[in-house]
């Protein structure tokens, strides 16, 4: 029931992509031209050509500059953007992309076919680990006229459209580009898009300045005249700069989530935690299934039981995020609501271990385990101070370890942990954000594999079928099954789908509409009078 | 020792000291029977203020116990400014009385090795020890004392120094005595005094030191302190003062507690010196 009303107001989000001056009118606002939309950039990122650098600060702001061929509604149906449309063949091999006419770079030059063959073929492949994993698919990508684009993959592979988003593969400039080493060319230092705005200025530490491209290829667009991020260090002052008006918009982790609430409060603000759908990320335990006893299903079931989940996200995260209920977020395609772990019950979590054979000692402990929080601020220090508590009801200890970002990482990496907390971006579907955690294949000594080192060949069989079959149908079967297991076996103990307000002005229209949030190209956002 | 007590209570910031330092320790002690249970458990709603839940001193950002993590954290406070000083004084006396006593090349080197580590700014050095170790109790209490032993093996050797011409030393050294017996039995005992109240400055200092690397987050994560109460109350001051405030008191009035006991110590200890600043007074 809860989830069929969430996907009509997804529906109705989403409308507004596609919406045209007339159609905000209908609305009785008329897009206003002018303003200077004043924003903040957290941390500040080392360049902004998306790309060479794929981190959140870039993700967000680049987009402006940048476009995919396509963007996501929260719904994440593909939205047109570069390709005004396409087509798949119906064995789901050959995908042929048209493209808009009377694009062009902020340097004039026109934006052709031959820039997305490039972009795809050359640059993100290149330059990025979760392109490169997909884009070996192709078999053959042409340009076969300026604006028509032909891939043909060697094998069927559903998930492809969602690759095709600015924040995956943006599409970059051949011109600038091709023979040059792509993370030192000097376009990296003043990035050329195609996007509603066009790079002026980066005074480091202090600003980054965009202005409206008035070549832009959608007729009166984009509203704003300029667009400039702020770099403030301090979160204090950022909740300062957004409470006073010097920015209007705040976007990611810019503001504490424990600020979240006051902010809530102010009759100009507006609170909106929507617009993380494409990327979905989901906070869990990482459990280490090579140190005993962890590698009990039992064990792992009982302390996935001693967890309060509503607990993390109202007393900690304060009403941002949700109840995780397994190991797909519902925002992810192919979620399946009937797979759900075990609710919240200490009493059966307890029987469960005294019936496994881990008794209590004279201390009450049945055994003790090694935890790293995560090293991304205090929020996650706070996180993990609240599961040694919980753990200490059904008699787990958990001994905190710290570390910094870079050890965490490391270790993690190299399998030198207990257990510890992580949390992942899921891209939209389960095969390029969910299967990479859970299969046997995947593990390897790397962050963001299956560290963990959960093994299971019935899962890595219905992952594979997901992977391969063609017809979305085939895929829903296949992902619902390894659901079902994977909540019985909880070879993660999942927390919360994460998700980050994006505070701002009311003033501020049009700013949430896809399921990208504000790594959107902000050609329809406009500043009311 | 009736004497002592007297030169002591002369001075009135001494005694208040005492007390104070006296309640700070029967809280650490009666911590368990004030507040039952551990100082990390969820006691009420988060950010509740002073006075309301029955929140003595108000609740933090989980519902914490903002009092029983004031009342718990004292004992690892004064158990860290102890168990360092101890191990900062056994370094710095053994050093100091081995330069002191033997003099020539030993007196060099030891006092090279000496001025080395005085040379380092002593938090820098200790927030250095406690990442390279990873922060847990033991290594920051290590960290507290390699960083605080310099000033006790100066001033061990300067009493060292002064004393080893006097005529009872060099009475000892004609009776054969060995020269491990005459520092120990002999040195050792008058140079009491100014050891006495170095210490107690030093388990001040200590305080603040681990107090200042928990708010760092580079306290051991499995104790509740005060300054990781600072620490964790610091971003959210604007909205809960009452998570720095408290803790920050009593951490105040411990070291100031301490410091007045050190100055009554002293003047127990050097009556003539006391006499002196009394008549000018």
């Amino acid at each position: 029931m809860a989830f069929s009303r969430r996907g009509l107001m997804a529906a109705a989000a989403a409308a507004p992509v596609l919406m045209r001056a007339s159609d905000a009118l209908a609305q009785g606002i008329a897009p206003r031209r002018g303003g200077t939309l004043q924003m903040m950039l957290t941390p500040e990122p080392p360049v902004l050509q998306i790309g060479v650098n794929q981190q959140g600060p870039t993700l967000a702001a680049a987009p402006k500059m940048f476009q995919g061929l396509v963007t996501f509604s929260p719904t994440l149906e593909p939205v047109p953007l570069l390709a005004k449309s396409w087509s798949i063949s119906d064995d789901g091999k050959e995908y042929i992309f048209n493209l808009q006419e009377n694009v062009k770079w902020h340097d004039g030059r026109p934006f052709t076919a031959d820039d997305v063959v490039f972009s795809i073929m050359k640059f993100h492949t290149e330059l990025s680990p979760r392109a490169r994993a997909i884009f070996t698919l192709i078999d053959v990508c042409e340009a076969k006229d300026p604006h028509t684009v032909r891939i043909a993959l060697k094998q069927a592979f559903q998930p492809f459209m969602l690759m095709f988003d600015a924040t995956a593969a943006a599409i970059v400039p051949k011109h600038l580009f091709d023979g040059q080493d792509y993370r030192t060319a000097p376009a990296v230092q003043r990035p050329i898009g195609t996007g509603p705005f066009k790079f002026t200025e980066w005074q480091r530490g202090n600003f980054v300045r965009m202005d409206r491209f008035d070549d832009y290829w959608k007729p009166g667009q984009p509203y704003l005249d300029t667009i400039i991020y702020r770099i403030i260090p301090d979160s204090q002052s950022r909740r300062l700069a957004l409470e006073s008006g010097q920015v209007l918009l705040s976007q990611a982790s810019d503001i504490e989530p424990f600020d979240t609430p006051q902010l809530r409060q102010r009759p100009n603000l507006e609170v909106n935690t929507n617009g993380w759908e494409y990327f979905s990320p989901l906070s869990w335990i990482e459990l280490n299934h090579r140190v005993k006893p962890l590698d009990d299903a039992r064990v792992r079931r009982a302390m996935s039981m001693a967890v309060d989940r509503n607990f993390i996200v109202n007393r900690l995260w304060f009403g941002v995020g949700k109840p995780a209920t397994g190991p797909v977020a519902s925002t992810t395609r192919f979620f399946d609501a009937n797979a759900k772990i075990a609710a919240f019950n200490i009493a059966e979590a307890n029987r469960i271990l005294d019936q496994a054979g881990f008794p209590r000692n004279a201390q009450g402990v049945r055994f003790t385990l090694k935890h790293m929080p995560l090293p991304y601020g205090e929020i996650w220090t706070r996180l993990s101070e609240y599961l040694r508590q919980a753990m200490r009801q059904i008699g787990v200890a958990l001994d905190l370890e710290s570390t910094d970002a870079g050890s965490w990482a490391r270790r993690v990496g190299n399998w030198e942990y207990e257990t510890t907390i992580n949390f992942v971006y899921q891209f939209g579907d389960p095969t390029l954000g969910v299967e990479r955690t859970y299969v046997s294949t995947n593990i390897q000594r790397v962050t963001f594999t299956n560290t963990g080192g959960y093994s299971n060949p019935q899962v890595d069989a219905l992952f594979l079928q997901a992977r391969s079959a063609a017809a979305s149908a085939d895929r829903a079967r296949a992902f619902s099954e390894v659901q079902k297991i994977l909540v019985e076996e909880v070879p993660q103990i999942w927390l919360t789908e994460l998700s980050f307000p994006t505070i701002h002005d009311k003033k501020v229209r049009n700013v949430i509409t896809t399921g990208l949030g504000v790594s959107k190209s902000f050609d329809d956002v406009f500043i009311v009078g | 020792m009736s004497d002592f007590w007297r030169r002591f209570s002369r001075n009135r910031g001494a005694v208040v000291g005492l007390v104070i330092l006296l309640l700070v320790f029967a809280i650490a002690i009666f911590a368990d029977v004030l507040f039952p249970g551990s100082p990390w458990d969820m006691a009420t709603a988060p950010f509740a203020p002073p006075g309301e839940d029955g929140m003595l001193l108000g609740s933090d950002s989980l519902g914490r116990n903002v009092a029983a993590g004031i009342a718990h954290g004292a004992r690892i406070s004064l158990m860290v400014g102890a168990v360092s000083t101890v191990a900062a004084l056994s370094i710095g006396v053994t050093l100091g009385a081995i330069a002191g006593y033997l003099g020539g090349w030993m007196d060099d080197a030891v006092m090279r090795f000496t001025e080395f580590f005085q040379t380092i700014p002593s938090f820098i050095f200790a927030i250095l020890l406690v990442a390279i170790f990873t922060p847990t109790i033991h290594s920051v209490v290590f960290a507290i004392a390699v960083v605080s032993w310099p000033p006790v093996a100066r001033v061990v050797r300067a009493e060292f120094l002064s004393l080893r011409s006097r005529e009872f030393v060099q009475a000892a050294e004609v009776l054969g005595k060995s020269r491990l017996a005459i520092v120990v039995t002999d040195i050792l005992p008058n140079a009491m005094s100014p050891i006495v109240v170095l210490s107690s400055l030093m388990v001040a200092s200590a305080i603040l030191l681990e107090s200042a690397l928990s708010f760092l987050g580079l306290g051991d994560p499995n104790l509740m302190t005060w300054g990781f109460l600072i620490g964790s109350g610091r971003s959210v001051i604007r909205i809960a003062w009452w998570m720095s405030v408290f803790p920050g008191l009593a951490i105040f009035v411990t070291v100031l507690a301490l410091n007045l006991v050190g100055e009554g110590l002293s003047d127990a200890l050097n009556p003539r010196l006391a006499r002196r600043r009394g008549t000018a007074a």
